[in-house]
């Protein structure tokens, strides 16, 4: 065999292996597709399932591939402890859970980009070396930002946001040390010692981009790092000349990019504010805030208002989720429906922790679908709904935002509560909320609060509606 | 790398850019953490990069302990083995509780229960 033959027959099985990957993101984006719709969506994820395991399994006979040991040790235990998560992890606790596997997928990216530079950093074009410098800062300051972040959801980390004088200007220093180091590589590829350093200011700048942001921001955070996530994950795929990487990094950097500008628009901040790093700072001057008696309500006349009303809307916050409500709301609303009231949920795009979180806890409780709605079309229905119940959220209901031009949330988009005929608020207790704002709709007249642990609360409620 | 695979390459990027700016703008709010979910899943698909590098080179405890340059290999092969464990957690995880998720998104629920 002459050596043209030769190189034909040992490159021959990358051949299968690359139409295995471009079958795979094309089931990938099918996949991806079918989530514009509940009903596809299931069908169409274990297409994309199917896809992922034919390319890890191609990969296997990749001609680079000499030893699977370790290969397959990180295979079992990856596995394992995937299976755990995904059978364990409680659907209130899914934005932990996600910003865990946002570190995991950027740790794996920057892993990948530190080991090609040590064995290869003398061969690699200019090209290669900035797309794995790339690489390698989103995926360290994703690595630790995701952790931080997860830390602050499971509460390890004070949600609060940590806040000290020249922070902003450290933040400068690390972040141009970083892109210093990252230069200095990419002209001298065997300067190692830049590279580290490179790696080890990444990892600090995760700290420092997240921990300045309170808890209530994090459906921004999550989204960003996600992107981050996805785009280091495509970076890897320029760095290894591997087009079903770029594809994946991509799609994810891209899901994710636009779910932190829709989240921003739902907070009425912009992205520039958010890719600097500087927000969740704007909540301390509550200002002379809204005054006022707040009334009380007991449960039985919560439950007589309830059971007689025409149409409720439910709107829920991260309260429901903290207090593991959401099944007590569903007991409630089925009691409310035996009795022929038209029940709906309002749900905000930024209530809870990540995007889409109510959602999620509420078709956990056996919620229909089609009782979701979404802020914009519940808006136009609460004239004339006799009662909105708002469990556990704030913010995205106070109509400062609408009304207070100087309010620090002027402008973000509410769920307008305070048109309904009535409302009534589950509460822990008189306190502020999250965001130290006073919430001027707890004064208003047809408001009525009743305080309590929201799941007790909603289940004595459900009780009372059967006995009314 | 080669400038016309750099330019394929980044053809590619720039289509699945558009793309999936087109395909993730219609999914509705209702799906948005199960596709937070699906697509870290699918960026799990990094795993492949990793499995290469965990098994590309031999591993020699000696020569990692002993350091230097002798040391490069089987310092890539250990970072390789954790990519492989942290993506493939991603991957099953991310595919199981999606799943998980999309299985509760039902819109019958009321006539079944009405069935009883």
């Amino acid at each position: 065999m002459d050596t043209q033959a030769i190189q034909h027959v040992v490159q021959s099985p990358n051949y299968i292996l690359e139409f295995t990957y471009l079958v795979a993101s094309i089931l990938f984006i099918w996949g991806l597709k079918s989530l514009s719709h509940p009903d596809t969506a299931r069908r169409g994820m274990h297409l994309a399932e199917a896809g992922m395991a034919a390319a890890i399994l191609g990969t296997l006979f990749h001609h680079d591939i000499h030893f699977f040991g370790w290969i397959i040790a990180g295979l079992i235990l990856g596995s394992m402890v995937g299976a755990a998560f995904a059978i364990w992890v409680p659907m209130t606790a899914m934005p932990q859970r996600t910003a865990l596997s946002h570190a995991f997928g950027a740790v794996a990216a920057a892993l990948v980009g530190i080991a090609e530079f040590t064995m290869h950093a003398g061969t690699m074009s200019m090209f290669t070396r900035s797309a794995l410098g790339l690489e390698v800062m989103l995926g360290t300051l994703t690595t630790t930002g995701s952790l931080i972040a997860c830390g602050k959801l499971q509460g390890f980390i004070r949600g609060t946001p940590v806040q000290f004088k020249g922070q902003q200007f450290l933040n400068l220093l690390i972040f141009v040390g970083m892109i210093g180091c990252f230069g200095h590589v990419l002209y001298d590829p065997l300067a190692s010692g830049y590279f580290y350093g490179m790696v080890a200011l990444g990892f600090l700048f995760g700290v420092m981009l997240v921990i300045p942001i309170g808890s209530a921001d994090m459906p921004v955070v999550m989204s960003l790092l996600n992107s981050y996530a996805g785009l280091s994950s495509a970076a890897t795929g320029f760095v290894l000349g591997n087009n079903i990487l770029i594809i994946a990094g991509t799609l994810d950097g891209f899901s994710g990019f636009i779910l932190s500008i829709l989240m921003c628009k739902a907070m009425n901040r912009s992205i520039t504010n958010v890719l600097f790093g500087g927000f969740g700072s704007v909540h301390h001057e509550a200002g002379p805030g809204a005054t006022g008696e707040m009334r009380e309500i007991s449960l039985e006349d919560a439950a007589v208002r309830l059971a007689y009303a025409g149409k409720v809307v439910f709107v829920p916050g991260y309260g429901l989720a903290t207090a593991q409500a959401q099944h007590a709301v569903r007991d409630l609303a089925n009691a409310l429906e035996a009795r022929g009231v038209t029940v709906k949920y309002g749900i905000h795009p930024v209530a809870g922790r990540m995007p889409g979180h109510m959602n999620v806890l509420l078709a956990e409780a056996n919620v229909p679908y089609g009782d979701l709605y979404e802020m914009e079309t519940i808006n136009p229905e609460l004239d004339s709904t006799d009662v909105a119940v708002v469990v556990g959220a704030n913010d995205v209901v106070n109509p400062d935002a609408r009304d207070n031009p100087n309010s620090p949330i002027a402008g973000m988009p509410i769920i307008e509560v305070d048109k309904a005929k009535t409302v009534i608020v589950l509460k822990r207790g008189q306190g502020r909320g999250f965001s130290g704002l006073e919430n001027p709709l707890f004064f208003k007249q047809n408001t009525s609060m009743l305080y309590g642990d929201a799941k007790n609360t909603l289940s004595q409620l459900a009780q009372e509606v059967k006995n009314v | 790398m080669d400038p016309m695979v750099l330019i394929a390459a980044l053809y590619v990027f720039a289509l699945a850019a558009f793309l999936g700016y087109q395909v993730i703008s219609r999914v509705p709010p209702l799906l948005h953490t199960p596709l937070m979910s699906a697509t870290n899943a699918i960026s799990g698909i990094s795993l492949v990069g990793s499995l290469v590098i965990a098994g590309a080179y031999r591993f020699d405890l000696q020569k990692l302990l002993a350091g230097g340059s002798g040391a490069h290999a089987s310092w890539a092969t250990l970072m390789g083995f954790v990519a492989v464990f942290t993506a493939t957690v991603n991957v099953v995880s991310g595919f199981g509780l999606t799943d998980r998720m999309l299985r509760m998104f039902r819109k019958d629920i009321k006539k079944k229960e009405a069935a009883k």
